[in-house]
């Protein structure tokens, strides 16, 4: 396992800096259109052929990258210390907080956020910057994420709140807020992992989804999601194997933060 | 007793602080009263002007909800703007169909996770972990709308695709739950003193991750039903999940605050349904 | 002898029989969304539209072919010379699918409902030609005349889009007169349409139509199952295909796709002229000018946007009517020529220069918009990307901004928060009339700047003129001349820049006989009466 994990770490790091110098390894501009050769198959000039505008699909998906390796993983993170915050703190305390946050959480999951997404891009200027789109994007994908781990978190929360060890702490003067830190929300690391790991591959397609609302990462800029959204086609069930170079990135990078993430306490 | 009907009113409760704010939402939300008809050229300004006051009505919320909260104790619950239809039957005609495809789509889903959460964790082997990781993470990565097409492609039964979508979140945290509760000291000294897998797994590992596993059959009741959305969208299935999709695209307000008091009637149900069931059953967390 | 004749008589039976078509089978398509109303008045959706065209009985009928209007349930008509007054000369022993008879007062009663203040659909609009009451006379059953408070251009085409609905029957929405009738809906699944035991017309030979036993229209709004269905069989044919599908399906199947050439549909963009939009005032300096559009509009690939967006089907747009319409196409246009060279003098004379590679108006502000078109749309989406690649080269920026469609509409026609658009144009009518409120400044769709108390611009002055002649001449000739003019006068102003004429591209099974698509919709079913499935198992594709 731990070969395995060593082999994460390097696949994690050759993709990271593969896009971070996207602009020395893609041998055209993301944006270049070749219009002469759209759909395209993989040629010596072009690695993993073109797309139906004519564009490098390898270039692509080398700046796409960084997209969606950063601004996924980030907004994962957002999601899951809310999903701490609002869970395991509920759970800890108990009582009428807990029951007033697990209603307002299940009220959470029920509304249709969708209309709170068309506002914001309502807010926002159209002329408004790449970076700008992205980062609203992904902050917002964040902030609206955190609910049904929360209701997770909660639970096991509430079970380590009575627990031996606990009580323990509590009798030798250990107060409530570093009781929270130090005692409980290490043990509550499974579903906190698992929020984190589901959350970067949801948030990468969530993203290219977000585009039928104005928000997400417009053109011409790549991401990863919006590379997968190629293959909701029927005219994409080729035999056109370099389609889904993204997907199989895609699996490898969130297959290695898991890999890295999770202890192997099994394996002790 | 006392306690279910706390709940039922808290419910109650809930359910009505979510259709009002649902219903603001959409009333705030850009396109509201707005009508793909207004670029017919062949259409009339008088014409343009009747639809405009058509939408009008709904504009203002708190008289739409009173009046909506009103009519529904009735058993009226409106008519659709979109389809011109009472909502009462196309909820009636659609959320069988939903119901079916997302219970099977869930219990598939579950049985498919629990199996390779198990299998990863029980077997002790990192390659069995590495591989149920990688058949998760690929159907994690897989967009809806791709799972969606290649079974249809297939003829494949859609509820299939839901539980491609529950499987792999509902493995990750039981995968991790689980292994967590492996790892605890009494039980791997319970498994070094020679306990048998099974009684391992029935009366040590299960009690311990219960709790938050049936947290996550709570929460998976609302991934499934989201995943349902996009399924039944693309899919041509006539449920709750194409009615709802179509309602947004369309702001139909009396659907969508119909739709969301349902979700959240399921959601709550399913989650208070669980805590409920950890309680009686006793689970503790080491 | 006798049983030789008798033999004979049953082969000659049987073989204009099977030169006509067989009788009986079902006819498999989809519709892209739930209809919205089986009443034939209120009708403004696409699936309710394609309901009534093969429900309805119309008094005239346009030859989808021919462009022409062809007598249907009137055998003939007149148009008084004032333009105001229609008498029609209606068929005897005409019944309607539950064996009421037709008659005048069933088109009394049709017109009078339509033309009702508070009924607002697109075709009751079109017959609106001005203030006042519209009178019929009913001069016996089979003749009826209608006058119209002021004159109708084109007034007899109008009357295809008018289903005829009875006046007496018990069940008025399940009477018809067109070949079927609505047998079965089952809601988000399918509509079933019969067969009119009492449909009026019949083929050559003397035997009913229509051919078809029943049609079943399955509601399946995504494009790609639709596509999948019918390479497996379970659908008949596809009445509008995109250029990506065609191109796949024509390399597996050939003979089954079919490219009318352009159709009647155009894509354009404009830019947001309101004068309280808002925008940046320079910016509104910019769209307002002439040189900027016209600028903007000779930057553009066209010729790209066909072959790379459109693989080939479809044609770069000359102005605001495709060539398909051949009544009132201008043919002295000419779509504009791509020289951004050109477009660079343009936009100088204007003060515009470029500074590196970033061009910028005489006060310094570099030129930069964006421009919004609706999500989902694969082809808008790509055209947009490669506008932006064009208009780069020039130094402009252009933003690509993909909005869903409710929002899309609020901007353009509520707000003006949008700087341009990208959007097309689905016109289903040949007439300009049609079209009124789109050209009249003072219309709510006059996209760039609607509801102006008065023109302008001299320009749209001289459009409201002669779009208002044209709809009230009478004649033919002096129409077409005013008509001409206006389409000369767009594509001089360039207030829409129109891109592209999109092929209609359909395809229709291998079983089913007598189909000749073209272009004016319903493409591929526009004579479904004499439609015919040959053979009644799934083939595939």
């Amino acid at each position: 396992m731990r070969r395995v994990r060593q082999f994460a770490w390097l696949l994690l790091a050759l993709v990271t800096l593969a896009s971070l110098g996207a602009g020395l390894w893609a041998p055209a501009d993301y944006a270049m259109q070749f219009r002469e050769a759209p759909n395209f198959p993989p040629s010596h000039q072009h690695l993993l052929g073109t797309d139906e505008l004519g564009r490098d699909r390898f270039s692509r998906v080398l700046y796409g990258s960084r997209v969606s390796l950063l601004m996924a993983p980030a907004a994962a993170l957002l999601s899951t210390l809310l999903a701490t915050l609002v869970g395991g703190v509920a759970g800890y305390l108990g009582g009428w907080w807990e029951r007033a946050a697990m209603a307002a959480t299940d009220l959470f999951l029920s509304m249709p956020w969708l209309f709170l997404l068309l506002a914001v891009r309502a807010m926002l200027p159209l002329n408004v910057s790449p970076i700008t789109s992205i980062a609203v994007t992904f902050l917002l994908l964040g902030l609206l994420g955190w609910a049904a781990s929360a209701r997770v978190l909660c639970a096991g929360a509430r079970g380590l709140r009575d627990s031996d060890f606990v009580l323990q702490a509590r009798a030798c003067g250990l107060s409530g807020p570093r009781l929270l830190a130090i005692h409980v929300m290490p043990n509550l690391r499974p579903a906190l992992l698992a929020q984190f790991w589901i959350s970067i591959p949801v948030f990468i397609i969530s993203e290219a989804n977000l585009g039928i609302l104005g928000l997400g990462v417009s053109e011409p800029l790549p991401s990863w999601g919006g590379l997968l959204r190629e293959l909701e086609s029927f005219t994409s069930f080729g035999f056109e194997a370099w389609k889904l170079v993204p997907l199989v990135l895609l699996v490898l990078v969130v297959s290695s933060f898991q890999v890295i993430l999770s202890r192997d306490e099994v394996y002790a | 007793m006392r306690k279910l009907a706390r709940h039922l009113a808290a419910m109650a409760a809930v359910v009505l602080v979510g259709g009002l704010l649902s219903a603001t939402l959409v009333r705030l939300a850009p396109g509201f009263g707005a009508d793909e008809q207004q670029l017919d050229s062949r259409l009339s300004s008088e014409s343009i002007e009747a639809l405009r006051q058509a939408r009008a009505r709904d504009r203002n919320i708190p008289g739409f909800y009173l009046h909506y909260l009103g009519r529904s104790l009735r058993g009226d619950l409106g008519e659709s703007r979109t389809l011109n239809r009472p909502v009462r039957q196309l909820l009636a005609e659609r959320l069988p169909v939903t119901a079916r495809l997302v219970g099977a789509g869930l219990l598939a889903g579950w049985f498919c996770a629990v199996l390779l959460a198990l299998g990863a964790t029980m077997a002790r082997k990192p390659a069995c972990d590495l591989f149920a990781t990688l058949v998760a993470g690929v159907f994690l990565s897989v967009p809806a709308a791709v799972l969606a097409l290649l079974f249809v492609f297939a003829s494949a039964p859609a509820y299939l695709v839901i539980a491609l979508a529950v499987f792999p979140k509902v493995f990750s945290y039981t995968r991790n739950l689980l292994a967590r509760s492996y790892g605890l000291p009494h039980l791997v000294t319970a498994y070094a003193k020679g306990l048998g897998p099974l009684r391992l797994l029935v009366w040590h590992v299960l009690p311990v991750a219960g709790t938050q596993l049936l947290a996550v059959a709570g929460i998976s009741v609302s991934i499934a039903l989201g995943a349902a959305i996009p399924v039944e969208a693309l899919c041509g299935i006539a449920g709750v999940g194409q009615l709802a999709w179509q309602a947004a695209l369309g702001r139909d307000l009396p659907l969508l605050v119909n739709l969301t008091g349902l979700v959240t009637v399921i959601t709550l149900a399913a989650n208070w349904g669980a805590e409920l069931a950890g309680q009686g059953l006793g689970m503790r967390t080491a | 002898m006798r049983r030789g004749s008798l033999a004979l008589l049953l082969f000659f039976w049987l073989s204009l029989a099977a030169a006509f078509g067989q009788s009986g089978g079902e006819l498999r398509f989809y519709l892209h969304s739930e209809p919205k109303t089986f009443d034939p008045l209120l009708v403004a959706d696409d699936a309710s539209e394609t309901i009534r065209y093969l429900t309805g009985g119309v008094l005239v009928r346009v030859n989808r072919r021919t462009q022409q209007a062809e007598p249907e349930l009137a055998t003939s008509w007149t148009i008084s010379r004032d333009g105001r007054s229609i008498t029609f000369n209606l068929r005897e022993h005409t019944y309607y699918s539950d064996g009421t008879p037709f008659s005048a007062e069933d088109v009394a009663y049709t017109i009078q409902r339509l033309m009702d203040p508070a009924l607002h659909s697109p075709t009751a609009d079109s017959f609106r030609s001005g203030p006042g009451t519209l009178r019929t006379h009913v001069d016996s059953p089979t003749r009826i005349t209608i006058t119209f408070p002021a004159p109708v251009a084109g007034l007899d085409k109008l009357f295809d889009q008018v289903a005829v609905v009875s006046s007496r029957s018990a069940n008025k929405k399940r009477a018809v007169l067109g070949p079927f009738y609505v047998a079965d809906y089952k809601p988000g699944s399918y509509v079933l349409l019969r067969r009119n035991p009492n449909y009026w017309r019949r083929d050559a030979t003397g035997r009913p139509l229509p051919y078809l036993d029943t049609v079943r229209l399955g509601i399946q709004p995504n494009r790609d199952i639709e596509m999948m269905n019918f390479r497996r069989g379970q659908i008949d044919l596809i009445n509008w295909l995109d250029s990506e599908y065609f191109d796949r399906l024509a390399g597996l199947a050939p003979a089954v796709v079919h490219d009318a050439g352009p159709g009647l549909e155009s894509e354009q963009m404009w830019f947001n002229q309101v004068a309280n939009a808002p925008i940046p005032a320079y910016k509104r300096e910019w769209f307002r000018s002439t040189n900027f559009r016209r600028a903007v509009s000779e930057a553009i690939n066209r010729a790209d946007l066909v072959r790379v967006v459109y693989g080939g089907h479809a044609q770069p747009a000359a102005g605001p009517v495709s060539p398909a319409n051949k009544l009132w196409f201008n043919t002295k246009l000419r779509a504009p020529v791509y020289d951004p060279t050109g477009a660079l003098r343009l936009l100088q004379r204007d003060g515009f220069r470029l500074e590196g590679a970033s061009l910028r108006d005489r006060e310094g502000h570099a030129v930069e918009f964006s421009i919004v078109t609706n999500a989902g749309n694969k082809a808008r989406e790509r055209m947009a990307t490669m506008i932006q690649q064009d208009l780069g080269k020039i130094g402009i920026t252009m933003h690509v901004v993909t909005l869903d469609f409710a929002s899309l509409i609020e901007r353009i026609t509520e707000s003006y928060n949008y700087e341009g658009a990208l959007l097309g144009t689905a016109n289903t009518d040949l007439d300009p009339n049609a079209q009124m409120n789109l050209w009249l400044s003072s219309a709510e769709n006059h996209q760039w700047n609607p509801r102006q108390r008065s023109p302008e611009t001299a320009w749209e002055a001289d459009i409201d003129r002669l779009m208002k002649e044209q709809a009230s001449s009478l004649e033919p000739a002096k129409r077409k001349a005013c008509f001409d003019r206006v389409q000369e006068i767009v594509v001089e102003q360039q207030p829409f820049i129109y891109l592209v004429n999109k092929n209609v591209l359909s395809a229709v099974a291998s079983s089913v006989a007598n189909a000749s698509p073209v272009v004016l919709r319903p493409q591929t079913y526009w004579n479904i009466e004499t439609l015919s499935v040959r053979v009644q198992t799934a083939s595939k594709h």
